[in-house]
């Protein structure tokens, strides 16, 4: 059984998230993709394009304004969410990225601003070898400034919990 | 950049010019700095030894970004990227470093992918495609879908 405190927050949404798209945090998550597009460091080459000015990988959508939560991933989970996995025994520290899904609208632009709502899409338990797991979706919709939207993010994840007399990392 | 590629010179079963790439220790902390996932199964050995995975992996995020650059260089600058997906089925393992900027002998990966359906909508013209990352040992450890929209030749 799903515990109860985690699953009344199915159908919630967290707290809107604002993200600031920086030149140099754009070229340094390029860099780090060994990704030499033009796009996403040269300004002239980019003001030539169709697109006017440096955009940002398909993928990236800045950094957050503010660090609403302490947390080392940077997944966005909804904060009720995050405290409600820990109570029932499935710590951050046992979280794994299962896969994502996108659909894009539109581009994003150095000097953006994008607000991200994440909703708690769905919340289901099974067992696997290692004790019992929570595969959880949850959706976020980035808009930028001028309200429009930008694009859909779904992302995959599984909890994993402490029971079956695993430990929790001694570092966690 | 390499040359504009066109719907009208796509065919079903068509290869997506593959992408080499290769994971470091290194290359793995950059990642984390640049995408705010400082997750230490990543990059430190101690720690990742007390988790259960044994040893330092690869982020699932580092290889979406790599099968989304797989598609921005094949669909060229006049191509748009619509939908992406990936499942991470596998778990990769970097490479250690052998001196301050270079690696040890090891793995490289290949992103790949392959046209599965050209359609039209409106007035875009589709193309969808399976991709997927390609270990060493020819295991695909993530795969995916992707829908871009391709420009046509001017008559």
């Amino acid at each position: 059984m799903l515990p109860e405190e985690i699953k009344k927050l199915i159908g919630t949404s967290g707290q809107i998230q604002l993200y600031e798209v920086e030149k140099g945090a754009i070229r340094r998550f390029a860099d780090a993709v060994d990704d030499p597009n033009p796009l996403y460091y040269d300004e002239e080459y980019a003001k030539n394009s169709k697109y006017g000015s440096i955009i940002a990988p398909p993928g990236f959508f800045g950094w957050p304004l503010k660090q609403t939560r302490n947390s080392p991933l940077a997944i966005n989970i909804p904060l009720e969410l995050e405290s409600a996995f820990a109570q029932a025994g499935y710590p951050l520290s046992l979280v794994l990225d299962g896969g994502m899904e996108y659909e894009f609208f539109l581009p994003v632009h150095v000097g953006d601003v994008l607000s991200a709502t994440t909703t708690v899409r769905s919340l289901r338990e099974r067992s696997s070898e290692n004790g019992t797991i929570i595969v959880a979706f949850l959706d976020t919709t980035y808009h930028n400034q001028h309200g429009a939207l930008v694009a859909k993010q779904q992302v995959m994840f599984i909890r994993r919990s402490l029971n079956q007399g695993q430990k929790e990392p001694a570092n966690a | 950049m390499p040359e504009q590629l066109f719907w009208d010179d796509i065919e079903v079963g068509m290869e997506i010019t593959p992408l080499a790439k290769i994971a470091t220790t290194q290359m793995l902390v950059k990642w984390a700095g640049a995408s705010g996932d400082f997750n230490p199964i990543h990059y430190d050995t101690v720690y990742v030894t007390s988790t259960g995975f044994g040893q330092i992996i690869v982020h699932g995020a580092l290889k979406r970004q790599w099968l989304i650059q797989l598609m921005t260089d094949w669909m060229g600058e006049q191509g748009t990227l619509k939908k992406f997906s990936c499942q991470y089925g596998g778990m990769d393992y970097p490479r250690h470093m052998k001196t301050i900027s270079e690696p040890q002998p090891g793995e490289t990966w290949f992103c790949n992918g392959k046209v599965t359906k050209k359609y039209i909508e409106g007035d875009l013209h589709f193309v969808d495609c399976k991709i997927g990352l390609e270990n060493g040992n020819g295991e695909i450890t993530t795969s995916g879908r992707v829908t871009v929209i391709l420009p046509i030749k001017s008559l």
